[in-house]
């Protein structure tokens, strides 16, 4: 099932987006009001919450032109090197537009 | 004992403003990371009041970034939901951890608090409960500082991002993909999370080509969670 994004559409969009996420941050609380969430459930979610960006970004990767690929690469690098989000991001981003000004 | 207890849940006035002002300084990252939402928002053609209402009721920036690369002039809604919700679980973990001192608070509290978990003011309240100092004030009151700042950011990314009219000669279209590029690239490593991030990228790419449009990260999000459910860490 779709949803057009003129007008209304949008805003229910982003309704749905926000009552997955209410789910989520209230989920965990419920359910171990009356069982505790096992080992295994744990592991799942875990190993699911970081799969799920790889998936997004690994298309994005292979399709993009060559900034876009640069792009990922330095902000990659920088991020193993000091682990800080924000330069990590920016360094991606002027790497993508200097290249791009060539 | 109990009066111990009672004060490590304790959330009043006091102690929710306490917390809002520890947080100021790590909100004012957020709001970098807002600009850069409002602007990735603003070129992928979202509307501005949804663009503002996004921010303000879902509050989950990875999921908010996710959404516009499934962002068109129709979105289907099951891999939208999957998406966010696979990227959003890690929030059924925090409550989980929060849950032995949440249980204390009355329902409505509970329940109140927990609209603004996010990573910062969960990882802040859990190593006050684990130091065995009150956390339900940075819980929340952190909570409430990181969320007001990330609708802040978001509004000024919108409000310049529509001054630029070539955001790729910029790199601009990028901010999505290094965002959550550097939220993968943080997190936990090791030779077992590698594996599971292969078998996830190379499992959303055979979906990317042979399957319908956007069945890849529901593809790749389930494979690399069935893979992490069957080979475990071991506990410590």
């Amino acid at each position: 099932m779709s949803i057009e994004t003129t007008g209304l559409g949008a805003l229910i969009i982003v309704l749905i987006m926000a009552a997955v996420t209410l789910a989520t941050r209230w989920g965990g609380v419920f359910v171990m009001s009356f069982v505790p969430i096992n080992y295994r459930v744990q592991q799942f979610i875990s190993a699911m919450s970081g799969s799920v960006l790889v998936a997004l970004l690994t298309p994005l990767a292979i399709n993009g032109d060559n900034g876009a690929r640069l792009a990922l690469l330095t902000t990659a690098i920088t991020m193993l090197l000091l682990k800080k989000p924000l330069p990590a991001i920016a360094a991606g981003i002027i790497a993508a537009a200097l290249f791009r000004q060539i | 004992m109990s009066d111990f207890d009672t004060n490590l849940h304790a959330l009043n006035r006091h102690n929710v403003w306490a917390g809002f002002k520890q947080l100021v300084p790590l909100s004012l990252f957020v709001v970098v990371f807002g600009v850069a939402f409002g602007l990735a928002a603003a070129q992928a053609g979202l509307n501005n009041p949804s663009i503002i209402a996004m921010s303000t009721l879902v509050f989950a920036g990875a999921s908010q970034f996710a959404a516009l690369e499934l962002w068109g002039a129709q979105v289907s809604l099951l891999p939208l939901a999957v998406t966010v919700f696979a990227i959003n679980a890690r929030h059924l973990l925090m409550g989980a951890t929060l849950y032995p001192w949440l249980r204390h608070l009355p329902p409505a509290k509970r329940y109140g608090v927990l609209l603004v978990v996010s990573d910062a003011n969960w990882a802040m309240s859990m190593q006050a409960f684990s130091r065995g100092e009150p956390g339900m004030g940075v819980l929340f009151g952190g909570g409430l500082a990181i969320w007001s700042f990330w609708i802040l950011g978001t509004w000024l990314g919108l409000y310049f991002g529509s001054a630029i009219h070539d955001p790729m000669s910029l790199g601009l279209d990028m901010v999505m993909g290094c965002f959550l590029l550097a939220m993968v690239v943080g997190g936990q490593k090791s030779l077992r999370i590698l594996i599971i991030w292969i078998v996830a990228a190379l499992s959303s790419l055979m979906a990317y080509w042979y399957l319908p449009t956007n069945s890849h990260v529901v593809v790749g999000a389930l494979a690399g969670g069935i893979l992490g459910a069957m080979w475990m860490e071991k506990k410590q």
